[in-house]
């Protein structure tokens, strides 16, 4: 038995086709068919990565042709005991911990609500969905427009329905209130996918169960608690992942809203990071960063996952 | 529906609950609407107190968003000739001539050209890769799936890192080709892995009876399962097409000029004292347009292509 992957997955082939088929062997064309992809992949996420491992113990600096030196762990100490990253670091978990919690309270109640199968739901659900899928950077930047304190619609709207003044406050610039400007519009964007991911758990769901729990008299509360959120956990916990990650690398969508500002208030790490690598040209420094947010993600979706195949199971 | 079920919901609940989602529906449809709407607004109307909802549709935003203009004085008007076209016109209602056409036209072109690049090459590479792994048993299913997510729990920044550099040792930095290399490996895991999904589905003796009838392997690929795979394969390519659409990490840290596409761009507009929002709205609706209508068209694989085919409804 061969270590590579591609010998194991020609060598699990059945060998009756084998025999019997003309041109070019199974073997050969399992070659042909995985091997450009994998180069590919090679070439450009796990080769970038080891590089990005040695670049962490050096003190390279992109913009400068000086050599680098080995520094080892240097950076990775300065990253860990630098304020900065700590702040970026809360800012991070503020972000996520917000809309997560507001995504998938509104996502799962709207999935709830159009599982009711009221005419037209196919419309609605196509409807909501739209943020989703459009660019983050181009939408986020015209959000800044909205959040105008004189002529912007949502501090209008805001003025309309609670009567504060529009001027009297701005969504971006105060220190208060620019985490929630970006909690807002991340959840805007991305509560549809939460409502779709719940949508398909509540879909999966039998009616022969609920028809049996009538039978036995269940309270339509006790139904809910005991039956529809149990068997959409897994879906829900599915979700909850996925937005856990894509909003620990959030980027484009912040940036082009706050810009990390007031202050440094709404700075992600990955805005953070990013004014390490481009701004400073502190790459080597940056690369250790990189090596730590990534560690960091890996290591709490390993153990996510683990709990979310523990749910699964049950 | 024949009898009665006790899990089909009343009347009343049916009512109820679709009066709430359309609430919902309305509310976070309303900036997209916004965005289109502030497009065709004069600037004046753009930036009036309170927000017009009615007001007069003008093209000027879309004109200022196509060209570059030059203020002229009242004395200087009277000296050109009478405008030719209907945007000359426009422009000169504004008191100011055209003096050539801007950027956005090449950005958006090299949006056109990295997005449909990109998705061609990983829709290629994707398909021959998902078949393999589809056909010939790979015992690594489970790892494969949690590898393919781990590719993607990097922050795009820190990808950004080693990839500028070996970038500018291959002179690939602000190059289409770069960004559609870049592009095509960023999608390849997703469309490896939808493919997957698509091409398991499609059962196993249609090729074994083509097998059996003296087709090679390859052929039976090509003649039996690619025609099978077709919706699935324009699904996945218009999921990798709105990614790299949408990209803008990548977009902004690796381009800057003749390959920058439309995210990076769009943000860019200016006019007199600040972003001239209705050229950005302008820009940003022909920008949008394109993918709402994909997601219209996609909505019955949406759920497969955003969870990496984890849950395929």
């Amino acid at each position: 038995m061969s270590g590579n992957p591609i010998d194991r997955v020609a060598e699990a082939t059945p060998p009756t086709f084998a025999s019997r088929v003309r041109g070019l062997s199974d073997r050969t064309i399992a070659w042909l068919f995985v091997g450009p992809s994998i180069v590919l992949l090679l070439a450009v996420n796990i080769f970038p990565l080891i590089w990005t491992i040695n670049l962490s113990f050096t003190n390279f600096k992109a913009n400068r042709l000086r050599d680098a030196e080995y520094i080892w762990f240097q950076n990775y100490q300065r990253i860990l005991t630098d304020t900065g990253t700590w702040e970026s670091m809360q800012a991070t978990a503020h972000f996520l911990f917000w809309t997560i919690f507001f995504q998938v309270l509104i996502g799962f109640a709207l999935a709830y609500l159009i599982n009711k199968k009221f005419k037209g739901n196919d419309m609605w659900t196509t409807i909501i969905v739209l943020p989703m899928m459009l660019s983050p950077a181009v939408v986020g930047n015209f959000w800044t427009f909205l959040y105008q304190p004189q002529i912007g619609l949502f501090n209008y709207v805001v003025e309309f329905l609670t009567g504060i003044e529009a001027s009297s406050f701005s969504m971006i610039g105060s220190v208060n209130l620019a985490p929630w400007s970006i909690v807002i519009v991340d959840t805007w964007m991305w509560t549809p996918f939460v409502m779709l991911i719940c949508l398909a758990g509540l879909r999966s769901i039998p009616d022969s169960i609920y028809e049996a729990a009538e039978c036995d008299r269940a309270s339509k509360w006790r139904q809910f608690w005991t039956l529809t959120i149990p068997m959409v956990l897994p879906f829900l916990m599915l979700a909850v992942l996925f937005r856990g990650i894509e909003n620990f690398k959030m980027f484009d969508l912040v940036v082009q809203l706050t810009g990390g500002g007031p202050g440094s208030i709404t700075t992600l790490t990955s805005i953070d990071l990013k004014r390490e690598a481009f701004e400073k040209w502190r790459t080597g420094y940056a690369s250790a960063y990189a090596v730590i947010l990534f560690v960091t993600v890996f290591g709490l979706a390993s153990i996510y996952v683990k709990a979310l195949n523990k749910v699964k199971e049950r | 529906m024949s009898g009665f079920s006790v899990t089909e919901p009343s009347k009343r609940q049916k009512w109820f609950a679709g009066i709430l989602v359309i609430t919902y529906a309305m509310v976070t449809l309303m900036p997209l609407l916004w965005i289109i709407a502030t497009g065709f607004k004069s600037p004046e109307d753009a930036i009036s107190y309170p927000p017009k909802v009615i007001f007069e549709p003008s093209l000027e935003g879309y004109v200022n968003l196509f060209t570059t203009r030059t203020r002229v004085t009242t004395s200087m008007e009277e000296t050109l000739l009478p405008p030719e076209t209907w945007y000359d016109e426009i422009a000169r209602d504004s008191g100011t001539v055209i003096s050539g056409p801007t950027r956005y036209g090449q950005r958006f072109t090299n949006s056109v050209i990295i997005g449909f690049g990109s998705t061609f090459f990983s829709i290629f590479f994707g398909t021959l890769a998902a078949y393999a792994f589809s056909r010939f048993r790979v015992p690594i299913k489970e790892d494969l799936l949690f590898f393919i997510l781990s590719t993607r729990m990097m922050p795009p920044i820190a990808v950004a890192i080693p990839i500028f550099l070996m970038f500018r040792q291959l002179g690939l930095n602000d190059t289409h080709l770069g960004m559609i290399l870049l592009y095509t490996a960023v999608n390849l895991s997703l469309s490896v892995w939808l493919l997957k999904g698509f091409i398991d589905e499609i059962p196993l003796e249609y090729e074994e009876a083509a097998l059996i009838d003296g087709y090679t392997r390859f052929q039976a690929f090509y003649k039996v399962v690619l025609p099978q795979a077709a919706t699935g394969i324009a699904s996945t390519a218009i999921f990798c097409l709105i990614f790299a659409w949408n990209e803008y990490a990548f977009a902004v840290l690796l381009t800057s000029g003749s390959a920058q596409t439309a995210p990076p761009f769009i943000p860019t507009i200016i006019g007199v004292g600040g972003q001239d929002w209705p050229a950005v709205a302008a820009g940003a609706t022909i920008f949008l347009i394109p993918v709402m209508i994909f997601t219209i068209l996609l909505r019955k694989h949406l759920l497969r292509g955003i969870t990496f085919g984890a849950v395929r409804k």
